[in-house]
């Protein structure tokens, strides 16, 4: 017979424990016995970026696209391409974005998903473009927290070795 | 509504799984009510967040099944961290259309059972995928982002107009900024001391808000709300059965819902939608929502207000159980739902308006008992099981209006005077779906 897991009384000990075993027993304050195990859990899932392909096909090429509307009078330019019209829900067309911007906001996030952890700290931004009506969002290197400021110049680089991830570009101040 | 129940949030209950949870709610809110018995319900509504943390699908039809409830209709609700909001209103609509005389509306979330920045992930994936979530997708990043804005917008170009160097003025409204949160951090706190119900009730201090761990800059830990388990529950019902089961009924005389755009990179740079108090002239050069305010906040509002016939919220509203999942959103949607003027919601706090009478709270609050928001204590001290969060309000804000909070909550500090009339506040994603439902006293 399998000997019983081992019992605490505090949660945290619980969650070591199932590191350590995959079982354990949690002794609640009003003594009632609660069996906790582990299991682990991880898909692969096959994802396309259907209507947004060109966008990521572009990064790879070291383009960065937007779209704009060709309804003629609404024109709106996206930047970050939808491929039809927020404002009249006509098609849009791809155009190719500047790769020069503003911070429209930023932040430095000291913590973030289980993921991105070990990325930490690291800086999202929203890029303005000139003429353009709607913003995007990148990861902003080779700057630190204390030099950061919305109106801040910036540009884009693009990975030489694509993953195909919107993380193929981020921008870094314009010096 | 005629009753409700919340077990107490915690960050984890190993001894109750979701079931059970929601059934200590559920017997709770019937254990007061003679005649309101199971047999009397005509169905549910079942609300929770995330299949990732349940990691069990339809897992409300196993809550249904527990409570006794087969074979009566039901329905799962899920809308982002409005999610109990809208169960909430889908209870509402059940009773309102006829199709139900009385509805059990019930929430949970069980969100221990993956580590905190597992967690995290899990909430983040609420992000568009394509786009935003592998940057490093993290909600408090999003927030960060906004209320960077917003600061620039409000206290950057209006107190610190006169700083000439770009980066100091940024620097000085942010630091101004930080300050303001934090005192609404103290604020939920130093309130949920007396919130039985609550997860993280403290004393706090502005310092020791800013000096706690920086999570995403500028937002520190305590202006933040936490993972939580927890379950509530509320029963709707048409007028004739509400006063057969109780003579303090609670009449939802409003409720509204508004939408946004999922990505924050997409929010359009408008007008503001006005209130009835407001006019186009005090916004003629805000553009709007940007990333700053939450145009689905406002469309709620606007919605739950004209149904129930209020014209200025500040002063028509006794109090706000207000969806403060950051500080900063907290401030940003005082605005939205027309507490104060856009671009007022840092003053407003520094005047005490949000505060409550009669509490210390470390620093002066010379307008405290306006209109008091989040009594309770809010997301930010009593946690956020997602499914239960928004009926947890309905909750809190039922025995305000009732003037039970003493009964319930074995403490009467946080019972306001004779309230009239309250709103509860459900917020989603980065604001893309917002619900706000108006509750009043419906009894002499």
């Amino acid at each position: 017979m399998k000997a019983r897991p081992p019992t605490f009384s505090k949660f945290r000990d619980v969650q070591a424990e199932l590191e350590r075993s995959g079982a354990a027993i949690y002794h609640s304050a009003d003594g009632e016995e609660s069996l906790v195990i582990r299991y682990p859990y991880s898909i692969n899932y096959i994802h396309s970026y259907a209507e947004d392909s060109p966008f990521f096909l572009g990064l790879a090429d070291g383009r960065l696209r937007g779209s704009r509307c060709t309804q003629k009078r609404c024109r709106f330019v996206f930047g970050t391409p939808r491929s039809h019209c927020m404002v009249c829900g006509a098609p849009t067309e791809w155009i190719d974005l500047p790769t020069n911007g503003r911070l429209h906001s930023w932040t430095t996030c000291h913590f973030g998903s289980e993921a991105f952890l070990k990325e930490t700290p690291y800086n999202l931004a929203l890029v303005e473009f000139e003429g353009v009506g709607s913003l995007l969002l990148v990861r902003l290197k080779d700057a630190v927290e204390s030099e950061l400021y919305v109106g801040m110049p910036v540009e884009a680089r693009f990975d030489p070795a694509p993953k195909y991830s919107i993380t193929d570009v981020w921008f870094v101040p314009r010096r | 509504m005629v009753t409700g129940g919340v077990t107490k949030f915690a960050k984890a209950h190993p001894s109750m799984d979701f079931r059970l949870m929601v059934k200590r709610a559920y017997d709770y809110a019937l254990k007061g009510i003679p005649n309101l018995t199971a047999d009397r319900i005509d169905g549910t509504r079942i609300s929770y967040f995330s299949d990732h943390f349940s990691r069990q699908l339809k897992a409300a039809s196993m809550v249904q099944d527990y409570l006794g409830m087969n074979p009566k209709g039901s329905v799962r609700i899920e809308w982002g961290g409005a999610t109990g909001g809208e169960c909430f209103q889908a209870a509402y609509e059940a009773v309102a259309s006829g199709r139900m005389d009385v509805c059990l509306a019930a929430g949970y979330e069980t969100m221990s059972r993956v580590a905190t920045w597992k967690g995290n992930e899990f909430i983040a994936l609420a992000s568009d995928t394509n786009f935003d979530f592998p940057l490093g997708g993290f909600y408090t990043g999003y927030y960060a982002l906004m209320v960077v804005r917003h600061i620039y917008e409000y206290l950057r170009l209006r107190r610190f107009a006169d700083v000439k160097d770009e980066r100091e003025a940024q620097r000085l409204a942010i630091a101004e900024g930080s300050r303001i949160m934090s005192m609404v951090s103290v604020k939920n706190h130093l309130n949920a001391l007396h919130n039985p119900y609550a997860q993280y009730p403290k004393r706090l201090t502005v310092d020791d808000v800013l000096r706690s761990e920086m999570i995403s800059y500028p937002l520190t830990r305590e202006q933040i709300c936490t993972m939580s388990d927890g379950a509530a529950v509320t029963v709707l019902c048409d007028e004739a059965r509400a006063r057969e089961f109780t003579d303090r009924p609670i009449r939802v005389t409003g409720v509204g819902c508004g939408t946004d755009t999922m990505r924050l990179a997409d929010r359009p740079f408008g007008r503001v939608p006005l209130l009835p108090h407001e006019s186009a002239a005090d916004y003629a050069d805000l553009p709007y929502p940007g990333v700053h305010s939450f145009r689905a906040g406002r469309a709620a509002g606007r919605e739950a207000y004209r149904m129930a016939g209020i014209t200025d919220p500040n002063r028509e509203l006794d109090f706000i159980e207000l969806h403060d999942a950051y500080a900063s959103s907290e401030i940003q949607t005082y605005e939205d739902l027309g507490l104060c003027r856009y671009g007022e919601g840092y003053s407003f706090v520094e005047r005490g308006d949000p505060f409550l009478k009669g509490i210390d709270y470390g620093f002066p609050t010379p307008r405290a008992g306006a209109i008091p928001v989040n009594p309770s204590g809010g997301l930010i001290a009593c946690g956020h099981p997602v499914g239960a969060t928004g009926l947890m309000q309905a909750v809190f804000a039922f025995w305000q209006l009732q003037g039970t909070v003493r009964r319930h909550f074995g403490d009467g500090t946080l019972q306001l005077p004779k309230p009239r009339r309250g709103a509860i506040h459900s917020h989603a994603g980065t604001g893309s779906s917002v619900t706000v439902s108006i509750l009043e006293r419906g009894f002499r």
